[in-house]
Order: C-alpha cells, then structure tokens, then sequence
C-alpha cells in the first residue's frame, strides 16, 4: 500500500531521513519506534506530504504522492499535537471535513465520537477544550472517514486510560477490517497487543523492520520492550534509550 | 474553497481582537467627525489613522493568526486538499474579517457624515491597503522560520512603509534637488503603497495647491481617468505579488 523509495531529508546540517526504503502491506500495523528525534515524525510527515523529501519517492497504492493529493483520501492521520482554531465548535471540525472530503452521511465512522461521547461537547469552542479531550477530538476526525490507510502520531500520549482503551480497541477492530496502520508511540506496552511489525530507527536510518514472530523467536521474549531491548544489546545498538524506557517501566507506575 | 474559508472566517469574526479593532476605528471615526466643523478637517485625521494604524494591524494580526492555526493548517494539508487552497482559504478568511472590520468601523460613519469623492477615496484606500498588507503578512509568515521571527519581519516591513521610506525620498529629493525629479517622485510612490494612498486621497481634498509645481504635476496626473486605473492598478499589484510569493514558497514548505 505504501512504498517507501531512498528518500532523503535533511534539515540544515541534521540528516533526518538517511536513504529510507521500506514498503507496508494491507493488514499490517506498523510500530514506529525509536528515540527522540530519529525521524519518526518526519517520515510520517513525508507519507502525508507535508515535509518534502530532498530526494526519493513515495507511493501510496502504486500512485506517487507529489503528482495530486486525491491520495489523501485513502489515508486517517491523528497529529501528536492537535491545536484547532478558537472559536470553531467542536461540531463544526467535523462537518468542514465532512464537506471537504465530500463524503455522504451514512458512510462515516462514528464509533469514536459515540465512545467518547464528543457529542455532548459539539457545541462548545475548541479553545475551552483540555489537551486530552482535543487529543480524542483528533482521534475521532482520523477514524471518521474509515479510510484504507489510518497514520496515528503518538495516539495514546495525554489520554487517560480509560480513552486510551477505547482506543485500543478501535485500532484492534480496524486492524481486523485489514487495513494498513502506522504508530508511533514511546510506550511500548501500549504496542504490545496491537503491533505485527516493528520498524526501529535511530538517526534517520532504518535499523530494523522485522514482523512480530521473528522479533519474539529471536530474542525468546514475548514483551516487545524486551525484546527490543535484548536486540539493540545484541546488535550494539545505542542501548540507552531503551534502557530508559524498561526503567520507568519497572517503576511500579502504571500506565 | 468556501468549504474551508467559511469556517476561518467563522472563527475570526469571534476573535475579541477583531472586535476590539472594529469598535476601535468606529469610535475614533465618530469622534473625528463629531470634533470637527468641518468634515474635511475630519476626513485628514482619518486619513492619517488609516495610514498608520490599518496596516499596522493587518500586519499584525494575520501574522499572529497565521502562527496560531500552524497546527490547523498541518491538519489541513494531511486532508485531500491542495497547498494553494489551503492558503487561499486563510488568506480570504482573514481579509474578509479585516475588509469587514474596516467597512464598520471607518465606512458607515464616513458614508454617514462625508459621502463625497474624498470620501470615496479614503474607503478605497483603506480596503486596498488592508488587502495589501494582509498580502504582504502572509509573505512574511510563510517565508520565517518561527513567531518571532515572523512578528519581527511584519513589524520592520511596516516600519519600512510607514516611516522609513519617507525619510529616504526625502533624502533622495534634497541630494537631487538641482534635477526635475517630478517624473521620479512619481514613480517613487508607487513603490509604496502607504504613499500611494496618502497623495491618491490629498489629491482630492483641496490642499494640492499648498503642493507647489509637485502638486500641479500630481493632481494633473492622479486627477484624471488614467490616474485613477494606474492607482488601482499599482496597488492590485501590491496584492498579488507577495500573495503569489507567499504561495509559492508554502507549495515547497515542509509544515
């Protein structure tokens, strides 16, 4: 569904993008891993067409991405951050999308907003929203059009874990309708149950893009923090951050 | 392009900056012609407020907004939507609200106390200036890195406008003060609109004849048909170049 040829990015003298090539298939949920600022974000803004690459080409169903953007179309994408103007009703967000894509009523996906119960704030303007409800708002508009390909940046980050669930579950049945998923996420349990392939990059390169199985034969863990973690060690991998994250992990907290 | 630009205009017109500045230019209007016998006398104070504080505030505020929605317009170009749509829908929105604040505020009281050619001209100015520096704003935010940077460059262009580039005719006049140089300071206003408006409204109050030989020149020229086009003309001008700039750049941008 997507192909992925060299490409390229470079902001300044900081190399995001290191000659990436990768190709995900129907059915597939991608977890987009790695430290801060490996370029997760950036190539996910590359898919969407909204970061330029300097070299390389990207196809989404065998069309190239820069020749129009009807191939948005086919794609949900929910933002790390989700700022919307002020004064616009929650409401309104939803129907200008809805007229933009011209899509009819009783197509829409609303499970989203009936779980989150976002109707009963539609009346009310963005600016008076918390950044977790904004956050489910952002969620609700990337399911709403049941598109082919869903692109989720951090999606768990800031909701509490009850809509963290529900979003779970939500990614859980979409998964099933085979559709195409990409996360990228810095909590790695919350990957666990959903993930069947991991793509792991650090400094703008890939460094590996393995499905679920091989990943868990390999390392003979089942927890995907583990596993990676016993597969940077193995591989001398800059182990750091993963460190960090089984850490806080075995802090007791929950999350 | 009204699917998007309906609901940015939608937001604006709620926005209490918007409000303030409307209410702002009506009361000082009112007061203006309520001070002054004479409405001419009225119409020169107005004058200079629409000079100085109409493109200061277009400049400002859609620099300000433009910042604002980054994350609005992030979104937007992850829909099935072009680039130049998505700039076209701001860049109407916020004029629109900017033209409408404008016309309640200066126009009815103006059309109200003063409906004659002066007139006429101080409302035709004041629309195209706030058109051109709209313009210009959203050259400057596209074009700068951050909102900072962004404020700081509409604030210098405005300084530029407004008080520097007087100081450099006049420099330019005293240096060359042996050569006719009617022809150029012509010319030289054109290239600036604030200018262009100043002496476009003096023309047709009475006080061209205090102007000297100059003055002669300029209302033979401003006072005519041809004048009238070629003023229209330079500041249609002002509007499309750094709107078709702006564009331009976002098309290439990475968001």
């Amino acid at each position: 569904m997507i192909r992925i040829e060299n490409i390229n990015k470079r902001f300044r003298k900081l190399q995001v993008l290191d000659n990436i090539t990768a190709s995900f298939a129907k059915g597939q949920v991608v977890s987009l891993i790695g430290p801060n600022g490996s370029g997760k974000t950036t190539l996910i803004k590359s898919i969407l067409g909204m970061v330029r690459p300097d070299s390389g080409k990207i196809y989404v169903d065998e069309q190239l991405i820069t020749s129009d953007h009807s191939y948005r179309k086919k794609i949900g994408y929910m933002p790390q951050i989700g700022r919307y103007p002020d004064n616009m009703k929650v409401g309104q967000l939803f129907t200008m999308l809805q007229n933009i894509r011209n899509i009819a009523e009783e197509k829409l996906d609303k499970t989203l907003i009936e779980k989150f119960e976002l109707e009963k704030i539609f009346e009310k303007p963005m600016r008076t929203l918390s950044g977790g409800t904004r956050q489910k708002v952002s969620a609700a508009v990337a399911f709403l059009f049941d598109p082919a390909i869903l692109i989720l940046d951090e999606p768990t980050a800031g909701l509490d874990p009850l809509s963290s669930e529900i979003l779970k579950e939500k990614i859980l049945v979409e998964k099933k309708k085979n559709k195409l998923i990409l996360i990228t996420s810095h909590i790695l349990s919350d990957l666990d149950e959903l993930t069947t392939h991991i793509m792991y990059m650090q400094e703008g390169k890939v460094q590996f893009f393995k499905d679920m199985e091989a990943l868990q034969e390999e390392t003979g863990e089942l927890r995907l923090g583990k596993a990676i973690a016993r597969i940077m060690r193995g591989e001398q991998f800059n182990s750091e951050w993963i460190d960090k994250m089984l850490e806080i992990k075995n802090d007791g907290k929950i999350y | 392009m009204m699917k998007l630009s309906k609901y940015v205009l939608y937001d604006i017109l709620r926005n209490k900056i918007i409000i303030a500045y409307t209410l702002f230019l009506f009361v000082v209007s009112l007061s203006m012609f309520q001070m002054e016998e004479n409405s001419s006398k009225a119409m020169l104070s107005l004058l200079n407020i629409v000079l100085i504080v109409l493109p200061l505030v277009s400049l400002i505020f859609t620099t300000i907004h433009y910042y604002n929605s980054y994350e609005f317009i992030e979104l937007m170009s992850s829909q099935p939507m072009s680039r130049t749509r998505i700039l076209m829908s701001e860049f109407s929105g916020v004029s629109i609200s900017l033209l409408s604040a404008f016309f309640l505020g200066v126009g009815i009281p103006v059309l109200l106390f003063s409906p004659d050619a002066t007139g006429f001209a101080l409302l035709f100015t004041g629309m195209s200036l706030t058109l051109v520096f709209t313009s210009i704003a959203f050259f400057a935010s596209v074009v700068a890195r951050d909102k900072a940077r962004g404020i700081g460059f509409a604030l210098l262009l405005w300084f530029y406008f407004a008080l520097i580039y007087d100081g450099l005719v006049l420099l330019i006049l005293f240096s060359f003060s042996d050569y006719p140089l009617e022809k150029l300071t012509l010319l030289l206003s054109a290239l600036n609109p604030i200018d262009l408006g100043r002496i476009f409204i003096m023309l047709k109050m009475d006080i061209s004849a205090l102007m000297g030989y100059t003055g002669a020149l300029y209302k033979d020229f401003f006072g005519s048909g041809t004048g009238i086009i070629f003023t229209a003309g330079i500041m249609l001008l002002w509007i499309l170049i750094p709107l078709w700039l702006a564009v331009r750049k976002f098309r290439k941008k990475d968001l």
